[in-house]
């Protein structure tokens, strides 16, 4: 296994902590009373442009200073022991940040060496480093004449080259496309998964990350939205979900009858399974059976972590039904 | 759409090592800054083109050296001296750090490299100054150089034997105290210049502009002027007041300061320091 022994000891603390951080610039506040443990593992920060996301990775880098709260990265503060949090810490940005003028390999090698890493092993890592990303000859061209997708994979390599515990990626799939993008997820999966390093991924697309993070991070307006592991997320609940071809009104209005918890949405009815969930499953079969519908569908429903992002009242009102 | 020939799948074979090895801090993050500052300068590790003006340069000089090393032994008595090549090589001096100083700043500015550094070890006044030494070293090498090539020249051609020789390294120490002096002063007026623009061009033009149109200005000035405003004069235009401090070090320069010596290498002194705080400064503001 690739896992060493230390990342297992770092397991045990929090990647990002923060209490009540706030960040406000002259006019515009980015970040208010944001309180939120990331875990290990491969983190999605969710939010649209302007949520806050970047700013929220730089007070983690400790190249801003928030105006309020706390903030500790890998139980350091960054902004007393920056020095330290940076050496252990990757950053690879949204915009572009390459010299196009350099050539890929002696670029990373450089970071490396910036990075504190001795000139021979620098060099040794640069190119281990590029050819996990996937770049493999073309590492001693310039960078200049690379395609989108090589110059993000580069900027990811500068990012790994130290083999930091923590990785901070801020939009990595920008401006790639989709095999580009599935491409860029993959590899960031892998840097969870198998090299055994942390990933905070931003994104603005849940969807995308949704699939290759262990937990996500909603933020919005500079606030957090929500917190949870994916697994929380994505659990069944105890909806079922009812389709029939035709209008089910009728059928909702047998089931509430018969004392059941039924909610109309769009053309499927959601049916609370309540205390014993065999009988609801028998009392919907019979219902359907005797209005002589005919099924669609029956399963249990799925929280989609969509749901649980976007729709939030939508969430609340299920809690009241 | 279909996974299975997808090229990244062959990264898979190749299991991820961890780095257990020293990891240096922020001293050794500010010197690699610098090396490869001072390699960038002429073009080392960049595209053929960018070997072309700066390495250009150094052969020039050096081919200029060799010459001077045929003259001084041919004729009767010394053309340049070893503080003569930097004062003669000043232009020369200033054309490059107005090449290579936009090249060592404006373009981590333009492609937003700073931001890759400040998310180091590397603190803002620590990439200031490792680019500020990175110019003034890779300035020093292109004024230090062809004084080596005339030593050498010098050194095996001397009659006097090993004295002769030691007598020829008297004055390459000199020569090479006062391209010190010239590089640094060169490099704290380029570099503030060149870390205000991501345009390359206009951070050479505007050191152009500094170091080379003023010094007609200083040039009316000596000639219609008299007395202390004529010795003054060098002053005005930074390759006179380098003329200026090698006249009152070390004998040399080209015109006439009076007893105004100390002046200029105060003036000297003062814009390095100057323009060092500049540069500081300057990246204490730019956004990361």
């Amino acid at each position: 296994m690739p896992l060493s022994g230390r990342s297992h000891s770092v397991c045990r603390v929090a990647l990002i902590e923060t209490d009540s951080l706030e960040k406000r610039y002259d006019t515009v506040t980015a970040l208010a009373d944001l309180t939120v443990t990331i875990e290990p593992g491969v983190v999605g920060l969710v939010g649209v442009n302007g949520a806050g996301k970047s700013t929220l990775i730089k007070l983690a880098l400790g190249l801003l200073e928030p105006t309020g709260g706390r903030i500790t990265v890998l139980g350091l503060d960054p902004i007393a022991d920056g020095e330290t949090v940076r050496a252990r810490v990757g950053y690879m940005p949204e915009h572009d940040c390459l010299p196009p003028d350099q050539i890929a390999a002696e670029f990373v090698t450089h970071m490396a060496r910036v990075s504190g890493l001795p000139a021979a092993r620098a060099r040794e890592r640069a190119s281990e480093t590029l050819r996990h990303v996937g770049l493999y000859e073309e590492r001693y061209r310039r960078i200049g004449g690379y395609s989108t997708g090589m110059k993000q994979r580069v900027k990811l390599a500068q990012a790994l080259v130290h083999d930091p515990e923590l990785l901070l990626l801020d939009e990595p799939t920008n401006g790639l496309d989709p095999e580009g993008r599935r491409a860029m997820l993959d590899l960031v999966h892998r840097i969870g998964s198998e090299f055994g390093i942390s990933v905070v991924v931003c994104s603005h697309l849940l969807g995308e990350i949704e699939r290759i993070c262990t937990s996500l991070v909603a933020i919005d307006a500079g606030r957090l939205l929500r917190s949870a592991t994916l697994s929380a997320m994505t659990q069944h609940s105890d909806l079922l979900m009812v389709e029939t071809d035709e209008d089910p009104a009728g059928l909702a209005e047998l089931l509430t009858g018969q004392g059941l918890q039924v909610r109309t949405e769009k053309r499927a009815l959601m049916v609370r399974m309540g205390e014993n969930p065999d009988e609801t499953y028998d009392l919907i079969r019979d219902g359907v059976a005797d209005l002589d519908l005919s099924l669609h569908r029956l399963e249990r429903h799925r929280h989609q972590v969509a749901d649980l992002f976007r729709d939030l009242p939508t969430e609340a009102s299920h809690v009241n039904a | 759409m279909s996974t299975p020939e997808r090229p990244t799948g062959v990264i898979h074979d190749i299991g991820y090592q961890r780095y257990e090895g020293p990891r240096l801090g922020r001293g050794y993050a500010a010197r690699s800054l610098f090396v490869h500052g001072v390699r960038s300068a002429y073009g080392l590790g960049r595209s053929p083109w960018a070997k072309v003006l700066p390495i250009g340069l150094l052969g020039a000089t050096s081919i200029a050296a060799l010459i001077l090393v045929v003259l001084n032994t041919q004729l009767p008595v010394e053309v340049i001296d070893y503080v003569g090549i930097a004062t003669t090589f000043t232009y020369a001096a200033t054309v490059f750090v107005a090449v290579v100083a936009p090249e060592l700043v404006s373009v981590d500015l333009r492609s937003n490299l700073l931001a890759l550094y400040l998310a180091r070890p590397l603190r803002r006044a620590d990439y200031a100054l490792a680019k500020l030494a990175a110019l003034a070293s890779a300035t020093f090498v292109l004024l230090g150089g062809p004084m080596l090539v005339l030593f050498l020249g010098m050194a095996f051609s001397t009659d006097n034997g090993v004295a002769g020789v030691f007598s020829e390294l008297g004055g390459l120490l000199q020569g090479l105290a006062a391209a010190a002096i010239h590089a640094a002063v060169l490099a704290a007026i380029a570099l503030p210049f060149a870390s205000l623009t991501g345009r390359r061009v206009f951070a050479t033009g505007m050191i152009i502009g500094v170091t080379l149109l003023t010094a007609p200005v200083s040039g009316v000035v000596q000639a219609l002027g008299d007395g202390a405003s004529q010795q003054l004069a060098g002053l005005l235009d930074p390759v006179s007041l380098l003329g200026g401090v090698d006249r009152w070090l070390f004998d040399g320069g080209l015109f006439d300061i009076g007893p105004y010596g100390p002046v200029y290498g105060l003036a000297a002194l003062l814009i390095v320091a100057a323009g060092t705080a500049c540069t500081v400064w300057r990246y204490r503001k730019v956004n990361s």
